[in-house]
């Protein structure tokens, strides 16, 4: 088994996000896997190349049998090349193919940054439009048994900062099929970021092909105190402080914007009116991340709602450490949510 | 003038052909020239990158493409572009940053593009578009196609780890996709000695074992016969191949300025190349052997003039964009 199962397991409960509902379910990745699986049916513009695509593990189940459905010719090993097979689907891109090029860790990307920031995030623009880039770039944040500095890394707030590019970033099983079918369907490069410890989560998801349309997020779950605007995993933390919360009296109400770019701004300002209190919740650093940008954003458009000044629940501005005591420190949860909506109701 | 042109090349080349190649070569000439007659005015408010000298690679290659052939293109990209049939109005008034240019002027002179041509858009990053050109080919076999990519890249970019990438991945897919380094020795006015250990770049290829030859980048008859071989290879499901081109860059890096008065090229240190003129090497073959006239010579050099002042005349009225679109085209 590998390791982060068994740590996932350990300490990352099942999210059932329709318990007690008798409906279809699926995990996180095995939503992943039919989307892309039906991706493929659907366009066979589509393919898909990845470093251990047709491994055992078969990126964490995602691809699993799709190679004997689909063949070698539409899913296939990358070499260790990030840089040139990101420009190469770029390039196929250019000549009518609808690629989707899948990294185990988004610390690979920065591997292939020039080709993300300087072509594909920039293709459609410097050309007045004549070539869109149709591109999807799936990868996966790690966390826990020791994955330390270069295994752990969102990085998203690098890419929101590139205009250009659209930022995915799922937390139920749901939403990644929707949000992946809408990536591939979508005419520009599109990063789409998970979360390991995502994966075993389930919930409704339709055995239909559907869209969840970018820029538009949802309340995870209403409340009247505090707004909290939570991103990927930090959805999951947020429903649980919430859940806490509640036996204290105080109600959050849990946003979840879905994509980071385009970013749905009249969700937060709707629920700020209402609340006059954020907190914002992200897997990425603090300082000049996504969150900031939030903060920002609400500052620019909802100072009239705020009745305090926001917190930012984040990591610490540090590499990620390796040892299991110093990653407890480390990575923030339900408690600092909780503490931090205390503060704001003191 | 020295005629270094190989002639066990040349007498393999038809005169319909060598006179093909001396219009797109006079053509790539004439256009680079009024474009540097006319840059110091500061109308063209795009950095220039001038291929005067270096003619004969983009000729010789392109002249064996189809339409739906691609090519991929560095900063250095107007001789690209004309050879590979680009329109020669949209990259004037591209120069000139209209609303009528290739990129509707948010491109310059360094982002040209046709996509009716094949062209799909230049680079200024150096080594950028290498894997696109490997990704392009990768679509044609997908697609069942026999096109062929070619990416057009300097001596500096096979500095970068994406050019060894991209060439492995080639190889590995066996993919129709020629190489073709332009090979002018200098990388803004740094020397390929203070760059590259070994400087032979043709060598590099074998790693991967992907066929590949020096040409004399000089002689476009030469050009043409080795493109040919690599080009005929890389549509026959052989795989990819590298060219090496060895010119000569006659202007600075940027704008017009010259190497020689700006002295990080010396008289004393210059390749015997320098001296050697791949227009004038193929007009003196054409007047000599193949009973092409002087007259013939001026009638086309007036018409290609003719055409290019139009072009720029057209540019220089056409409309600029306009600042409320300043937005537009980020997203597809």
């Amino acid at each position: 088994m590998p390791w982060t199962k068994l740590q996932i397991e350990r300490e990352e409960p099942v999210f059932d996000e329709n318990a007690g509902q008798d409906v279809r379910k699926l995990s996180f990745g095995e939503a992943l896997r039919e989307a892309l699986d039906q991706a493929l049916q659907r366009d066979p513009r589509v393919y898909a190349m990845g470093q251990g695509i047709d491994d055992p593990g078969g990126i964490f189940g995602t691809t699993l049998g799709l190679q004997e459905k689909y063949g070698p010719q539409r899913i296939f090993d990358a070499p260790l090349a990030e840089e040139a097979t990101i420009g190469m689907a770029i390039g196929s891109a250019m000549a009518g193919l609808r690629p989707v090029s899948i990294h185990n860790r988004p610390d690979f990307l920065m591997m292939a940054m020039d080709q993300i920031v300087n072509a594909a995030s920039k293709w459609c623009y410097m050309f007045s439009g004549q070539v869109p880039i149709p591109l999807v770039i799936r990868a996966c944040i790690g966390r826990g048994w020791g994955s330390a500095a270069q295994h752990s890394q969102s990085l998203h707030g690098l890419f929101t900062h590139v205009p250009g590019l659209k930022i995915v970033m799922p937390s139920t099983a749901y939403d990644a099929k929707g949000l992946f079918i809408a990536s591939v369907a979508d005419n520009n490069p599109v990063i789409f970021i998970e979360h390991r410890w995502l994966y075993q989560h389930k919930g409704y998801v339709p055995q239909d092909v559907y869209a969840v349309p970018f820029g538009q997020g949802t309340v995870k779950r209403p409340g009247r105190d505090i707004t909290v605007l939570a991103i990927s995993h930090m959805v999951i933390e947020s429903l649980r402080a919430a859940e806490q919360l509640e036996k204290q009296g105080i109600s959050l109400e849990v946003l979840d914007p879905r994509t980071l770019c385009p970013f749905d701004e009249e969700i937060l300002l709707k629920s700020l009116a209402k609340t006059g209190k954020l907190i914002v919740a992200d897997v990425d650093w603090k300082t000049g991340g996504f969150a900031a940008e939030v903060v920002a954003l609400a500052a620019e458009k909802g100072f009239g709602y705020l009745k305090k000044p926001p917190v930012r629940v984040c990591l610490p501005d540090i590499p990620t450490p390796a040892s299991y005591v110093l990653e407890e420190a480390f990575y923030p949860g339900v408690a600092d949510i909780v503490a931090a909506a205390e503060h704001l109701m003191a | 003038m020295i005629c270094a042109m190989n002639e066990n090349h040349q007498n393999e080349i038809g005169t319909e052909q060598l006179w093909d190649l001396y219009r797109v070569m006079a053509r790539i000439r004439l256009v680079e020239l009024k474009i540097e007659e006319l840059y110091h005015l500061d109308d063209m408010k795009t950095p220039i990158h001038l291929s005067l000298g270096e003619e004969a690679v983009a000729a010789g290659v392109c002249a064996h493409l189809r339409l739906d052939d691609f090519v991929f293109s560095n900063h250095r990209s107007h001789a690209h572009y004309l050879a590979k049939g680009g329109d020669l109005k949209a990259m004037i008034a591209e120069l000139y940053c209209k609303e009528t240019g290739c990129a509707k002027g948010r491109g310059g002179s360094m982002h040209l593009i046709d996509t009716a041509v094949g062209h799909l858009g230049s680079s200024a990053i150096v080594g950028g578009s290498i894997p696109h050109a490997v990704g392009a080919a990768l679509a044609f076999v997908m697609q069942n196609k026999t096109a062929v990519a070619v990416s057009f890249f300097g001596d500096a970019a096979s500095e970068e780890g994406v050019f060894f990438e991209s060439m492995s991945l080639a190889a590995l897919k066996r993919l129709p996709v020629v190489f073709v380094c332009e090979n002018n020795f200098y990388s803004v006015c740094s020397h390929i000695s203070a760059r590259q250990p070994n400087p032979d770049i043709a060598m590099r290829a074998r790693a991967f074992d992907i066929p590949s030859v020096k040409v004399d980048g000089m002689d476009v008859g030469q050009v043409f016969m080795k493109a040919g071989d690599a080009i005929h290879h890389a549509r026959q499901g052989r795989g990819p191949y590298l060219l090496e081109c060895r010119a000569q860059r006659w202007r600075a890096h940027a704008g017009s300025g010259d190497p020689l008065r700006e002295k990080y090229r010396k008289p004393e240190d210059l390749e015997p190349d320098w001296m050697r003129d791949p227009l004038s090497e193929l007009e003196q073959v054409l007047r000599s052997r193949r009973g092409i006239g002087e007259q013939t010579i001026r009638d086309i050099t007036g018409t290609l003039n003719a055409e290019i002042d139009e072009a720029f005349y057209a540019a220089q009225s056409g409309p600029l964009p306009r600042k409320e679109d300043l937005k537009k085209y980020l997203f597809a």
